[in-house]
């Protein structure tokens, strides 16, 4: 396994109204590594990522990471509406001072590498869910940056649509090789996209369980539906579950939560 | 291009295999490569034969209103064709036609009043409110004076400026400042500092400085609130230009001072003529702002008014 591209050592977040939502968690994620973390809602995975992008302050422990060097999808893709597809893909490019030539060469680039040719002159509110998210994407990828950051950038897509894009998204890995951390709420969304899949539990959020994924890459479709795919998701899906059980005996916060369920 | 094409871009920068045939499948059928359409609101004849109707029926009730007034009082409703004949196209000169033009003078000195105070609110409006957005301390001690501003009514103070000022073209202008630079200002504050933080999370990651996040995008993303401010001011710079005249009672005459001249000289058609003008222009000032907000925003607001 190659260096580390971004390594979290005991990174723990505490919010000013005294909320503990991330606790001593360390890991990292090497080049050519896809890593997604899956956890209960409010758990702490997209601070970990605020965190690691300087967004948000880290409370304890420390992030090694090239800030220079980071692509950042959010859920929402965040185009700008004033501006067409080209032009929201060049925007990185343009804030890095790049001169006009070099911004458009590689916006055009990164529009082809994610299907939107012949979509530069919209604008976003002509695009669907799925468009908009790709647009998103190349707009990171001009940067060509070492790690990616992904936010549940899929939460809000269609189920069909969102396979395609993990397809593509998992293309996209392999051509360009960078370290991806990826946080989703879907198991089998993680399962095929990661060389790893890690698992939270519900705050304070504290990594429980870790899956190794051994199948190569480039993936097809059809992985979804072998057995070793199944028993995979099935492991990640109890640990998921156990997650919830481990907090309750370890949060006192937590376990009113639960008897309050009951 | 076709949609089968795009799907092979996607593809073929990528070592071939099964799946990508299935997702090819996946790419012709319409699920997410058919973006939304903007669609055309069909032409139904009632959006014209509606207003005119409605404007025939308007003429008819002013002639028949007008018989129902006692004889001596009908000089306040002179019939609509004579306004025009009367007021605006001729009037006599030692037994020769001449264009009238008193009623154009006067809504000219109105444009004149009213475009240079617009202008002036829109600079001043704009840039204070870039600069209190930028200040939060200038925002939080300037707000109530503002506010305070709008809240007075106009008429009261106008005579005041008259007498400090003078008659002249410069404090009707001042009046005009005064009652259009609120709406420019606070929408234009509203929509800077209203700006999605997702954008802005956007611009600190990639370290951007103040100007650069105001110039590419607080500003472009205000601006439909802006052009909104615009648009309510427009209608508001013509009132001032009037409010002004009428209260001053001296200088140059607009509008305002002579539809009190026309109407102490029980000139029906003439008073009738500055209130025709003064809609026209209210009109105009608020329809030019309209267009260029849709020639400037329109093509990728989604905020319909």
């Amino acid at each position: 396994m190659s260096v580390p591209q971004i390594s979290f050592n005991d990174v723990s977040r505490v919010f000013p109204d005294g909320t503990h939502a991330v606790d001593n968690v360390s890991f990292s994620v090497a080049a050519e590594e896809f890593v997604s973390i899956i956890g209960p809602s409010g758990c702490g995975k997209s601070t970990l990522l605020k965190m690691a992008s300087g967004l948000m302050d880290i409370t304890g422990g420390s992030i090694d990471v090239d800030r220079s060097s980071i692509g950042y999808v959010f859920q929402d893709a965040t185009l700008l509406p004033f501006r067409t597809v080209q032009r929201n893909v060049e925007l990185f490019a343009e804030l890095h001072k790049m001169p006009r030539a070099e911004a458009t060469r590689l916006a055009a680039e990164a529009i082809e590498l994610v299907g939107l040719r012949g979509f530069e002159k919209k604008f976003p509110k002509s695009l669907s869910g799925g468009m908009k998210m790709r647009a998103s994407l190349a707009r990171s990828l001009t940067l060509n940056p070492k790690v990616f950051l992904f936010d549940e950038p899929f939460g809000a897509i269609d189920e069909i649509t969102r396979d395609r894009l993990n397809t593509e998204l998992m293309q996209l890995f392999v051509r360009n090789q960078f370290a991806g951390l990826f946080i989703t709420h879907s198991i089998s969304e993680a399962v095929y996209l990661s060389t790893r899949v890690l698992v939270m539990s519900a705050r304070p959020g504290r990594l429980i369980a870790e899956f190794a994924v051994p199948f190569e890459y480039p993936r097809t479709e059809s992985i979804r539906y072998t057995p070793e795919f199944a028993r995979l998701t099935g492991a990640v899906n109890d640990a998921l579950h156990s997650a919830y059980v481990t907090t309750a005996s370890a949060s006192p916060q937590a376990r009113v939560a639960v008897g309050g369920a009951r | 291009m076709t949609i089968q094409d795009r799907g092979d871009i996607v593809a073929g920068s990528l070592p071939p295999d099964a799946a990508h045939d299935t997702d090819k499948a996946l790419v012709l059928a319409p699920i997410e490569r058919d973006a939304p359409k903007a669609v055309k609101e069909p032409f139904r004849p009632i959006k014209v034969i509606g207003p005119i109707a409605v404007f025939g029926l308007m003429m008819g009730t002013w002639y028949g209103a007008r018989l129902l007034l006692a004889p001596y009082k009908r000089f306040v409703l002179p019939p609509p064709h004579r306004i025009i004949t009367k007021a605006f196209l001729f009037e006599t000169k030692d037994g020769v036609p001449v264009i009238r033009n008193a009623v154009f003078k006067a809504t000219w000195l109105d444009i004149k009043v009213a475009v240079v105070g617009l202008s002036i609110a829109i600079v001043l409006g704009v840039l204070t409110a870039v600069v209190m957005s930028m200040a939060k301390w200038l925002e939080f001690s300037l707000w109530p004076y503002l506010v305070a501003l709008q809240a007075i009514p106009i008429l009261t103070v106008s005579p005041l400026i008259g007498a400090v000022m003078g008659y002249s073209q410069a404090p009707r202008i001042l009046v005009t400042v005064i009652i259009t630079i609120f709406p420019i200002l606070s929408n234009t504050l509203f929509g800077i500092t209203g700006v999605d933080p997702g954008f802005h999370d956007l611009f600190t990651l990639h370290g951007s400085s103040r100007w650069t996040r105001l110039t590419k995008l607080q500003l472009p993303a205000a601006s439909p609130a802006v052009f909104a401010g615009f648009r309510i001011s427009a209608g508001l710079a013509v009132i001032g230009a009037i409010v002004g005249d009428v209260f001053f009672r001296a200088g140059e005459a607009g509008l305002g001072q002579q539809v009190d001249v026309y109407n102490s000289r029980l000139n029906g058609p003439a008073t009738w003529a500055c209130i025709v003008m003064a809609a026209v222009l209210g009109l105009a000032f608020f329809a030019f702002f309209a267009v260029l907000e849709s020639v400037v925003v329109g093509r990728w607001n989604t905020t319909k008014r």
